[in-house]
């Protein structure tokens, strides 16, 4: 596997970041260390070790089953929800191990926030989901509040859609404005990763499309990590591609590197479309 | 399979659903509106001046003018008969021992007869219970009355091998060439403009106090009895079932301890209601005291101990109902445990939630086993709300039962007793259709 730094050094267009706001950076954002996943005796993720890049969009691949989900849920502490569920190893979130005893679980994922595979917007109005993070976090006024609802549905592109309708209640959206109002929700809260698991698949190609436009927007300001089926979604929205199979990291490396020149036959042959 | 004979299992399913569909309804039917025709008969009905008279003295209502109107010329009606039997008395007087022994009794069961029917004789010393102080105010009463005065009841016991038979002796017969003689064709032919009836609508009945038990006046102390009764035990319930779904869905871990205690909870929900009745009784009065003897707050907190279990299995299934998904946005943007499940887990499982506590509202406010011991009395005042932490109170569900069983004069109060089911059973569909309603409006804002 390729150093980062050689990596970022090999991509001019990811250095130079051609996003506003912060700048990808060598910075290892997230750093998962021979960390295991375990659902009782099942073990989901074994001893994978690899870090995530600040600012950039890292996709994770591989066949269904294979821990994609698990892992990605286990950045944010998702899994603590599951009984059973328990980890070994380190995943240090800028330099901290997030399952240190003393890490207060509710500050980790204000700062790691999570886009799910279904939309799943609450039951309330447009603006009362984007506002239930900021109101969680912080005591803000209704014009403060405002502000930051229309933000944060201007950069998740739905405030057009929306902005005469805040009232209405969200599951009256289509299904790909759903998606894009909870990544709204999620922006509202100002996180410094975004975890997305499959966030396109229950959506049409438009929608599909819609979301990724604004994958490529949100890059460089979040760092990205994006769980998919899609392996041109994969090439098309993300910097780094981590391959993984049977709950093992097969490959990790930038992305054009894994869908031209694979090191592994098992990735070139999940990209090739010949399993999973 | 073949498709015939999937076609004939599929029509032969469908068509004893609807059989059995439209069996629940005849049921529903055939006992509903027979209890709802009778019980509006205690509120709309065909009133004589008797009650008028009473509604005037007791309540203040009425025209005092026609009442009075109509009392004179009822008084001229019924003159003749009291002069028929004044004079008889005084003919007996002077008469010889024989026909004086012969009348008294027969002469005694008569004006009884008729006191029951028109109430006190005129100039006759004001009886002490006010039901002696009035005739019939129910036309269909008085009819009855009437045939007592008309016939005598006779029971024949001379065949050993049946039971008594009743046979009705007219009553004319009995002083066949005294001056009384003529009394009960007169009284039969008559009676119409001695008690003046008319139909009367006495909606007062549902805010009145009761008068001698019963005898008189409404049905209020009940009905607030039973709001007290049900509010309060919903006071205690609801935060408690309540506190106790969310701890049961969120919080609790599956272990042994609390598998065993939802199987309690369960088993809780089938123990019979008299149980609890004497639970309430045990604990709440005799153990922890909260009142020296029976008193509202003892029979809510018994109510709500019964319905606690209802009411938690239906907010577990409600809470258990809400997506998942919900739960793991709230928490993945930075929710507490806490927060999570007040401003979204609870919101969304309130229809839920919302239909199991107006159900068990309903069978708090219907059931007559945990207040017997705890709260209920048969008679008494509509309590102030101060009063709720030392006083019994009468309620709907119990006074049905007393008037029905175990009060004097049943036959007399059975228009009470209706009444009383009346108000309870709309009581408790209005409270389901509450809950339809809110469901439904609740389910359409969370859907938008
Ligand atoms: N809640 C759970 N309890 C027990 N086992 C689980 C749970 N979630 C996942 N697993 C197991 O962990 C393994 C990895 O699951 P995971 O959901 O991470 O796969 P995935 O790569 O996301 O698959 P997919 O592409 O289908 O979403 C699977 O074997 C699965 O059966
Ligand atoms: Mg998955």
């Amino acid at each position: 596997m390729k150093p980062l730094d050689m990596v970022i050094a090999d991509r001019p267009d990811v250095r130079s970041g051609n996003n506003a706001g912060r700048t990808p950076d060598e910075r290892t954002h997230v750093a998962v260390k021979v960390f295991s996943v375990f659902y009782r005796a099942n073990q989901a993720v074994k001893d994978v070790t690899f870090n995530i890049p600040a600012g950039y969009v890292t996709a994770i691949i591989g066949p269904s089953g294979c821990g994609k989900s698990t892992i990605l849920r286990a950045i944010n502490r998702m899994n603590d929800l599951v009984p059973g569920c328990y980890v070994k190893g380190e995943l240090l979130f800028d330099g901290q191990n997030v399952y240190n005893p003393d890490v207060d679980v509710v500050m980790l994922r204000r700062r790691v926030g999570m886009v799910f595979q279904k939309p799943n917007p609450f039951p309330k109005s447009i603006f009362d989901n984007v506002a239930y993070g900021p109101r969680l976090h912080s005591r803000l006024n209704q014009g403060e509040l405002a502000e930051i609802v229309e933000r944060s549905l201007v950069d998740a592109a739905l405030w057009d859609e929306v902005k005469d309708r805040l009232d209405d209640n969200a599951l009256s959206l289509s299904g790909g404005q759903q998606q894009r109002l909870c990544i709204a929700r999620v922006l509202a809260v100002d996180p410094e990763i975004l975890l997305m698991d499959e966030p396109t698949s229950a959506l049409d190609p438009r929608a599909t499309l819609r979301i990724e436009n604004l994958i490529a927007e949100l890059r460089g300001r979040y760092t990205i990590i994006i769980v998919t089926h899609n392996m041109q979604q994969a090439a098309r929205v993300s910097d780094f591609t981590a391959f993984m199979y049977e709950g093992a990291l097969i490959e990790f490396g930038p992305t054009k590197e894994i869908f031209t020149k694979p090191t592994h036959k098992q990735t070139n042959d999940y990209i090739t479309g010949r399993f999973g | 399979m073949n498709l015939k004979t999937r076609k004939i299992l599929d029509r032969a399913f469908a068509g004893s659903g609807v059989f059995s569909i439209l069996l629940m309804t005849a049921a529903l039917v055939v006992i509903l509106v027979p209890m709802l025709i009778r019980g509006w008969g205690a509120i709309y009905f065909t009133a004589t001046v008797e009650h008028r008279h009473l509604m005037l003295e007791r309540f203040d209502r009425g025209n005092p003018e026609r009442v009075a109107d109509e009392l004179n010329s009822t008084r001229e009606t019924r003159a003749p008969l009291y002069r028929m039997i004044t004079e008889f008395e005084k003919q007996l007087e002077t008469s010889d021992s024989e026909s004086r022994k012969r009348y008294t009794t027969p002469l005694r069961e008569l004006k009884k007869a008729i006191h029951d029917l028109l109430g006190p004789a005129p100039g006759a010393i004001r009886p002490m219970l006010m039901r002696d102080q009035y005739g019939q105010m129910r036309w269909g009463r008085a009819l009855v009355k009437l045939r007592n005065v008309l016939y005598r009841e006779e029971w024949d016991y001379s065949d050993p091998t049946r039971g008594g038979i009743k046979a009705l002796k007219p009553r004319a017969a009995e002083f066949t060439g005294t001056p009384v003689e003529p009394l009960c064709a007169y009284l039969e032919n008559n009676l119409t403009d001695m008690m003046l009836p008319r139909r009367t609508l006495y909606w007062q009945f549902l805010t009145d106090n009761s008068y001698d038990s019963h005898f008189f006046g409404g049905i209020w102390p009940e009905i607030l009895g039973t709001f007290y009764l049900a509010v309060g035990a919903m006071l205690f319930a609801i935060p408690l079932g309540l506190i106790a779904a969310i701890y049961l869905t969120e919080y609790a871990r599956e272990t042994r301890l609390i598998g065993m205690l939802r199987t309690c909870i369960s088993t809780l929900a089938g123990v019979p209601s008299i149980v609890f009745g004497l639970f309430g009784l045990a604990f709440f009065i005799n153990t922890l005291k909260v009142s020296s003897s029976k008193s509202v707050l003892a029979g809510s907190l018994t109510l709500a101990l019964m319905i606690l279990p209802t009411l938690i299995r239906a907010s577990e299934e409600a809470i258990r109902a809400v997506p998942h998904t919900y739960k793991e946005a709230a928490l993945s943007l930075g929710a507490g445990r806490w927060h999570t499940v007040m401003s979204v887990i609870l919101p969304a499982a309130l229809p839920g939630i919302l239909t199991g506590i107006v159900i068990s509202m309903g069978r708090a406010a219907g059931e007559t086993a945990p207040i017997i011991f705890t709260a209920a009395v048969s008679v008494g005042k509509p309590l102030a709300l101060w009063q709720v932490f030392s006083q019994p109170t009468p309620a709907l569900s119990w006074n049905i039962y007393n008037l029905a069983t175990e009060h004097e004069a049943v036959d007399e109060i059975r228009h009470v007793q209706y009444g009383m089911v009346l108000v309870l059973v709309s009581l408790v569909l209005i409270l389901n259709l509450a809950a339809i309603i809110l469901r439904a409006r609740v389910s359409k804002r969370l859907k938008g």
